[in-house]
């Protein structure tokens, strides 16, 4: 059996300690460990997006993260985006959009566009294509995906 | 009732399960958690064929932390017996030999034994101690050659079928089936044109990107329990009640949300294994979820194919004959969608004359499973680019082509039954006018493509519950699997019905212990089928609520009128929630339906593509794609079915294969080298939806979500003839088959 | 009244009609096609049916519908009768599992 550490870490705003195997990534500390399941694992190799977080604002793939990795350091997920009772406008705009068909990429996608807006408030088409590639989605054709981040950003004018 | 008086139906409210999907609040099937679980692995076949000669658990079974181990030998045994799963008739011999092999392993990924242990990381070391002995056998990866006979043997007793004329020689051809109509040499005799080719399409997975995913708790009293990611939970209750020999009424299935599917999450594969570890390692709850190269080596793809297709024309654009001939790789065992793509080839024209041919063959590779519009993605290739060349011989235009030799209501299938109401010559006619054909294309190396499709959708058993809360609200117990938004255009075809507003309805998807039997969300049947389900469970709480009116104004019951969600009697009224307010016995209702009136889905796309003719490399530029899809209940979630399948579609088209070594060995079993479409890859894809209602249903629904996956492969290959001269044969049409096709060209 | 239906022969046993692909039947039932059609072209029944019902596989459209009744469907009216695959309805594909 391996032996665990102790990896203090801050998730979504709060401070936690969790015990994690070295082998363990960051997906499977935050969805083992933490109970956090809104990231997912598509492909476990970083080609598919679906586990995305943001690690100190920089957006990652969860899996290919150790999750000693996070110790000292600050992760957003998906269960972090809503705040004050309110979606994210990115959230809502998925919705309106009907850009989630299966919603299992939904919350990698998510973080990505938050990660372009957060750096790229005003992006043109191509930029969100660009910045998406890194995520899979089987369902949508990506066509409402683009025109909802597009939104969102609009919306934050 | 027309299309004008809808109140809900053509809306676009927010789905019900929304927020919870955008939240990470929603339970796929990986999030299921039990006291107690274990977590199990699949040791798979290292080989694409050979023989078992012994295996060793001992050192696994040894290894702290294991706590059951499974081979074959811990299934039930059975026999050669045929059951009716659902819509389809399978050999559940060869069912139990894909889930744990047998005596042969029959392709690389077949899966050989499985542990549960404390952790996946623990199972995987185990799987790493079990040694088995293989006797390795020659192996054929291609339909073609597995039909040679010289070519090694997959399954000893397998004898050709043909409808019912079985054959008396061993062979890998499990099936040859046969369409005929007319004088096919008369038909060609009269064609002043003929075109005749032959193509090939590679191996594809449906690529959903939730991998496979189940926990199973089989208790002391041999009640099963499965939570799992599944297209059809009544489906999976079947399947294991035979594999593992228990009666339904001990097996609970319930499914949770489901990351994509398109026919992939039908049969099953972990779900007896997790219940026969569970059972062996003392009752515990065991979890497996698939790795991705398990997914793709392990769990259907659909058929690569050999297509030869010949038609022929009259100068002034008619068909006249038409003759096919589909070889299917089955996979390992049989059973490919040989049949459909047989049924749809020439689905879209007019043909007195035709003869088709389809061989269901079986090859070292994964066992197929349905694949959105099973067999007809790989057939629409094959006759939309031969059709594509007989316009351009005759001088047409590509659409008034279709035009001419498009089927209408009355016109008979390519496999006999005729067509009923269809809407192909509005599609085709909207596309005519559509601005992206319209408008001219211009650039180097760009060119512009054209294709069509049918396909013939399922209607499918439902059944579905409401009740009415005393606040007027309707809750809405329904067992279709919610994979693109089918909670709300069913909530909307029972606010509809109801008169109420949408908001009013709050459905929930249960399992095989909350409703009564759901065939599979499959076959583009979920809002067709379950959509009539709750058109009666409407109608039915409709009445009863009017007899409580008619009770409480103390009337003839028949005397009570209900309208937009209004009961009146002569001067006297009750909205429905002032009349849910008054119930004093609740009001329920309960429909089961098996519809038949499922009608066909055509559809039209327009693309356009710029070769690199250094790399060989095609961008899509731009993408219109029609449909005629009845009646549209919820439009975002229409054009998102049509969208997502062009999506696929170009993948089939421009980039996804499986692709094995000398050895028959996977070797690009990665989402980073099986390469799907990504947002970059893609432009905007536009929609048209054209409404021609069904007449087979309610509120003129049709399915729509496999006709769209069909066309795009043969617009691409057809957009690249116009750009470079060059036709493509054979998928996928990757930069190093169109760089070689460049260089032959000269 | 017993109505006169036009059945068409798949096109595979057709080695059993010399050739003919559809022919006229009187019947009240899809099993009466089959034992009126076995009686001209002796093993025809053996190839569409075993037990007393379709082989597995293989499906009676009726007028264009498919119908899950089988042999034992009523055929109150002059119809057009096909023996098609089960796949043929356009569903999820055959040999699903």
């Amino acid at each position: 059996m391996q032996y665990k550490m102790i990896v203090s870490t801050t998730v979504n705003g709060s401070a936690v300690d969790v015990l994690c195997e070295p082998r363990q990534s960051l997906l499977e500390l935050l969805r083992d460990g933490l109970g956090l399941t809104g990231a997912k694992e598509g492909c476990n190799n970083g080609n598919c997006g679906a586990c995305n977080v943001l690690l100190d604002g920089v957006l990652v793939n969860s899996c290919l993260v150790l999750g000693v990795e996070a110790e000292g350091r600050t992760v957003e997920t998906v269960e972090g985006l809503a705040a004050g009772g309110k979606l994210h406008p990115l959230q809502q705009k998925f919705l309106e959009h009907a850009a989630l068909q299966c919603g299992i990429c939904t919350p990698g996608f998510l973080l990505s566009a938050k990660a372009l807006l957060d750096q790229n408030p005003d992006p043109t088409e191509a930029e969100v294509r660009h910045w998406l590639a890194g995520n899979l989605c089987r369902c949508t054709g990506y066509d409402k995906i683009v025109r909802a981040v597009l939104d969102a950003a609009d919306a934050a004018d | 009732m027309t299309t004008s008086t809808y109140k809900v139906i053509g809306s676009r409210p927010l789905r019900p399960d929304g927020v919870d999907k955008v939240t990470g609040r929603a339970l796929y099937g990986a999030d299921v958690k039990l006291p107690g679980m274990l977590h199990g692995k699949v040791l798979r076949s290292p080989h694409a064929h050979a023989r078992i000669l012994s295996i060793d658990l001992s050192a696994a079974r040894a290894l702290p932390g294991v706590r059951a181990v499974v081979t074959a030998q811990d299934l039930p045994l059975i026999g050669d017996q045929m059951a009716d799963l659902g819509e389809s008739t399978v050999n559940l011999r060869y069912v139990s030999n894909n889930i744990l092999a047998h005596d042969k392993v029959l392709y690389y990924g077949h899966a050989v034994a499985a542990v549960a242990a404390d952790n996946v990381h623990v199972a995987e070391e185990a799987l790493a101690l079990i040694k088995v002995e293989y006797e390795r056998l020659p192996h054929v990866l291609d339909g073609k050659q597995a039909m040679l006979p010289e070519a090694p043997i997959l399954l000893s007793d397998l004898r050709t079928n043909e409808l019912g004329k079985i054959g008396d020689a061993p062979t890998n051809v499990a099936s040859h089936l046969c369409h005929q109509r007319g004088d096919l040499a008369a038909g060609f005799a009269q064609a002043d044109v003929v075109v005749e080719r032959t193509f090939q399409t590679a191996m594809v997975h449906q690529g959903y990107i939730e991998p496979q995913t189940v926990t199973a708790l089989w208790n002391e009293d041999d009640q099963l329990s499965i939570w799992c990611s599944t297209q059809g939970a009544f489906s999976v209750q079947e399947q294991l009640a035979e594999l593992l020999q228990v009666p339904l009424s001990r097996i609970t299935v319930t499914p949770t949300e489901i990351g994509g599917g398109f026919g992939g999450k039908i049969n099953v594969y972990l779900d007896p294994v997790a219940a026969l570890l569970s059972r062996k390692a003392g009752h515990r709850p065991v979890k497996m979820t698939m790795t991705r190269a398990e997914v793709l080596a392990g769990t259907g793809p659909t058929s690569g194919s050999h297509i030869r297709v010949k038609m022929g024309a009259r100068r002034d654009g008619t068909l006249t004959a038409a003759e096919a001939e589909l070889i299917y790789e089955a996979g390992a065992y049989p059973g490919s969608p040989v049949g459909a793509g047989c049924s749809v080839i020439f689905g879209p024209y007019r043909l007195e004359n035709l003869q088709i041919d389809g061989y269901d063959v079986v090859v070292n590779r994964p066992k197929t499973a349905a694949y959105r519009a099973p067999g007809g993605t790989n057939a629409i290739f094959a006759s939309e680019t031969v059709i594509d060349e007989l316009a351009e011989a005759v001088g047409l235009d590509p659409v008034e082509f279709r035009l001419r030799n498009a089927v209408r209501e009355g016109d008979p299938r390519p496999d006999g039954p005729e067509y009923r109401r269809i809407g192909l010559v509005e599609t085709l006619e909207a596309a005519r006018t559509h601005p992206h054909y319209q408008t001219r294309l211009t650039g180097k190396h760009r060119g512009r493509g054209f294709a069509v499709s049918a396909w013939f959708n399922w209607g499918g058993k439902s059944s579905a519950t409401a009740t009415v809360n005393k606040d007027g609200t309707v809750n809405l117990i329904e067992g279709s699997t919610d994979i693109g938004g089918s909670r709300a255009s069913i909530a909307m075809q029972l606010a509809e019905t109801l008169g109420v507003a949408y908001d009013d309805i709050r459905p929930q998807v249960v399992g095989t212990a909350g409703v009564g039997y759901n065939d599979v969300t499959g076959g583009s049947r979920t809002t067709f089928g379950t959509g009539w389900a709750v058109y009666e469970v409407g109608k039915a709480l409709l009445a009863e609520m009017g007899r409580r009116a008619a009770d409480y104004w103390d009337v003839p019951a028949e005397s009570v009128h209900a309208e937009n969600g209004v009961f009146a009697h002569n001067g006297d009224r009750l909205t429905f929630r002032e009349l849910a307010g008054k119930l004093d016995v609740p009001v329920t209702a309960s429909a089961a339906v098996h519809p038949q009136g499922y009608g066909p889905g055509f559809g039209a796309h327009i693309v356009d593509v710029e070769v690199d003719v250094e790399t060989g490399k095609v961008t899509i530029l731009r993408y219109t794609a029609l449909q005629d899809v009845g009646k549209a209940i919820h439009p975002s979630y229409v054009e998102g079915q049509l969208q997502g399948g062009v999506a696929q579609g170009i993948g089939w088209a421009l980039n996804e294969e499986y692709i094995y070594d000398a050895q028959g060995r996977l070797v690009n079993a990665s989402l980073l080298d099986y390469r799907m479409p990504t947002a970059l890859d893609l432009p905007m894809i536009d929609t048209v939806l054209v409404e021609v209602p069904n007449p087979g249903h309610p509120y003129g629904v049709r399915g729509v979500g496999e006709v769209p996956i069909m066309p795009p492969a043969a617009a691409v290959a057809n957009a690249i003839y116009q750009a470079v001269g060059v036709r493509m044969a054979e998928l996928p049409m990757s930069p190093a088959r169109m760089a070689a096709a460049l260089a032959a060209q000269g | 009244m017993v109505p006169e239906h036009v059945v068409w022969i798949p096109a595979v046993h057709r080695d059993l009609t010399a050739g003919q692909a559809q022919v006229h039947v009187v019947a009240a039932t899809v099993g009466e096609i089959v034992a009126a059609l076995d009686g001209r072209f002796p093993g025809l029944a053996a190839r569409l049916t075993h037990d007393n019902a379709l082989r597995a596989g293989i499906v009676v459209a009726v007028n264009g519908e498919v119908s899950s009744r089988g042999l034992r469907q009523r055929l109150n009216r002059a119809s057009e009768v096909h023996f098609v695959p089960a796949i043929a309805g356009g569903q999820i594909g055959s040999g699903q599992i």
